[in-house]
């Protein structure tokens, strides 16, 4: 079954007097509970991808619907809606509130997206935070964190309000390879317990190789797909 | 919103020593407006006070055109006693009147048999006058001031004429007048007391028994030149005026014209004008407040927003919705009001009630050691604090839009 099911899809920037074809006509599908992986050189078009997928930037032809829903033609507040029931996010620099707890981070969206009554908020991050073994670490600021802890509390936040996608650009380009392999693991692990849907981009061959299906972007088109035998 | 108030008071405290800044910037601006008022507002009631309360009242009714004509002291304009009737009934059927006092005003001649000068009389009542104008025995700086203001056969006279003509608390002295009908005619008195000056009508008026002027002008009838009234309560002058002028304004003369005037004090004293300038600076003072909150809270407000970019694209991007954004930051503005608004209160009820243990006191014109209470009424304070925390609120409106409207993508691509 289909998570996401993007047909014609492109996208197209003004530079000035120069339109420029970020995507180009991509046609791929993703199925529900697949760790997928977008991989190309910079300005292959993963980040613009993951953007529209992620309902953060919209296309400029073709269709693309997400969890049942078509997303091109949300507005900014209904955008901000379905990601908030749908999508979590991983960003390559962490991107947690400096002034919040890890364990503020992860309640965070239950509070300013969802409005979870606050004993159901708590039983839920607690859940998420020994999800991603930072239990202990839940009354810590960011600032008092090692990279891969900071990317444990980012994927909590994102699986905190239940989202049936997660999307990671760049995950681990902050990290040392033996972190950057353990947060990978620690998202499969994550989509196995939950059967979320993560779809990551990379330029990392070590981490894209850790992908079931991967996605190879040159010059915004899918040059390659991937699949490997679970 | 407990929860946004949380994270906002936060997001204040990352940047301490500009929450500090800011905060203590509107508590300076709350300080100053609320001593500013407290200390203008004392001065005004007392210099109110002392005008109305020693002196004319909070309302005089006279007959029509005497006011424009009171330089002269015309005696051909006094109420005769069928007018007076009128204002007497009206005024005993109010129970928001203290007292009243009736007034035969004149100009006469004063000599101390060596030297003549003229002079101003008020003529009075004792006791009524005393019930209008409590403060007046006050203003004697000689002769005694429990006994009687004035008794038949004896007068008070302003201190510029004592020092002028040399006459003390004692001395005998002969007023001569002319009634309304050319006549003159002179009396002897003895001066029973010396009334310091005040600025102001009537402020260098001497006084005399009511009985006294009768006589002296060869007054058949109970003819009055003036009605002071004092209210049990100033703060109703505007609506009683008010009243009074549509019930006396119901009386015509003959010709068919408004037979009386009725005058507050505001409009018979010049002070009314310094009072009014009092409350323009209080206004200036109030709108040099609101600059400031609105200046710096929306400068404090636009670098959060700057310097927090990323994070506005973070929150944006995990799904907040853009009102979401907005009251965040608009709570952050407000928290910045009601603390500077709280903390500027505390302060200034301090300094108030720490001015009024010390006591302050000035001299205005002739008067010394007259004492300043200041007070700060608590709706003041609520007003002041409200309209802070309405211009804070304000204020952080521009950023908090800005920020909630802000292209995630464009955000988090921010550092």
């Amino acid at each position: 079954m289909s998570l996401i099911e993007a047909s014609g899809l492109c996208k197209t920037y003004q530079a000035g007097d120069i339109a420029v074809k970020a995507i180009n006509e991509v046609n791929f599908n993703i199925d529900v509970g697949s760790f997928v992986s977008f991989v190309g050189p910079s300005g292959s078009g993963k980040s613009t991808l993951l953007n529209m997928i992620g309902c953060l930037d919209s296309p400029s032809c073709g269709e693309l619907h997400v969890a049942g829903t078509d997303v091109s033609s949300l507005d900014q507040k209904q955008a901000a809606i379905f990601r908030g029931e749908n999508i979590g996010f991983v960003f390559q620099d962490f991107n947690l509130i400096p002034v919040l707890s890890v364990y503020e981070n992860v309640e965070y969206p239950l509070i300013m997206v969802q409005n979870w009554p606050a004993a159901k908020r708590r039983k839920q991050v607690m859940e998420l935070l020994d999800a991603v073994g930072m239990k202990e670490q839940a009354d810590k600021l960011p600032s008092q964190l090692s990279g891969g802890q900071k990317q444990r509390v980012a994927i909590a936040r994102a699986l905190v309000t239940n989202a049936k996608l997660v999307l990671a650009d760049e995950p681990t380009a902050n990290l040392d390879s033996v972190t950057a392999h353990r947060v990978i693991e620690l998202m499969k692990s994550m989509r196995e317990k939950f059967n979320t849907t993560f779809i990551f981009s990379t330029h990392d061959p070590k981490i894209m190789a850790e992908a079931e299906v991967t996605y190879t972007l040159v010059d915004g088109s899918i040059e390659n797909k991937e699949e490997v035998a679970s | 919103m407990i929860n946004i108030l949380k994270i906002a008071s936060k997001n204040l405290m990352r940047y301490r020593r500009r929450t500090i800044l800011t905060t203590l910037l509107i508590t300076i601006g709350i300080v100053a407006v609320l001593l500013f008022i407290s200390l203008s507002g004392s001065f005004r009631a007392l210099m109110v006070g002392q005008i109305t309360d020693s002196m004319l009242g909070h309302v005089q009714i006279h007959k029509k055109g005497y006011v424009a004509s009171i330089e002269s002291l015309p005696l051909t304009l006094n109420m005769k006693p069928a007018m007076v009737e009128k204002v007497t009934g009206y005024l005993s059927e109010r129970d928001d009147i203290e007292a009243w006092t009736t007034r035969v005003k004149f100009g006469a001649m004063f000599s101390n048999f060596k030297e003549t000068t003229s002079i101003r009389f008020n003529s009075i009542d004792p006791e009524m006058e005393i019930a209008t104008s409590p403060l007046l025995p006050g203003r004697l700086i000689e002769g005694d001031r429990k006994a009687a203001f004035v008794e038949p056969g004896k007068i008070v006279i302003p201190e510029l004429i004592a020092k002028g003509l040399k006459v003390k608390v004692g001395d005998s002295i002969v007023i001569v007048a002319t009634n309304r009908e050319g006549s003159v005619n002179g009396n002897t008195f003895m001066i029973r007391g010396v009334l310091e000056g005040i600025s102001g009508p009537g402020g260098r008026d001497g006084y005399m028994h009511i009985d006294d002027a009768r006589n002296l002008l060869r007054m058949e009838d109970t003819e009055i030149s003036e009605i002071a009234i004092r209210l049990k309560s100033s703060k109703a002058l505007s609506k009683i005026h008010k009243e009074m002028n549509t019930y006396f304004g119901q009386f015509n003369n003959k010709a068919g014209k408004p037979a009386f005037d009725v005058h507050t004090w505001e409009k018979l004293s010049p002070f009314s004008n310094i009072a009014k300038m009092i409350d323009m600076l209080d206004v200036f003072i109030k709108v040099m407040l609101v600059a400031i909150v609105l200046i710096s809270i929306m400068n404090v407000m636009l670098m959060a927003v700057y310097e927090r970019i990323n994070e506005i694209g973070t929150i944006a991007a995990i799904g907040t919705i853009p009102s979401r954004i907005l009251s965040l930051f608009v709570t952050e503005g407000l928290l910045l009001g009601i603390l500077g608004a709280f903390i500027g209160s505390v302060i200034s009820f301090t300094i108030v009630y720490i001015m009024n243990v010390k006591t302050i006191s000035f001299s205005f014109g002739r008067q010394e050691n007259l004492v300043l209470q200041p007070t700060l009424a608590i709706n003041e304070v609520l007003i002041i604090s409200g309209v802070v925390i309405l211009v804070s609120v304000l204020a952080s409106l521009q950023p908090a839009w800005k920020a909630s409207r802000m292209d995630p993508i464009e955000a988090l691509r921010h550092f």
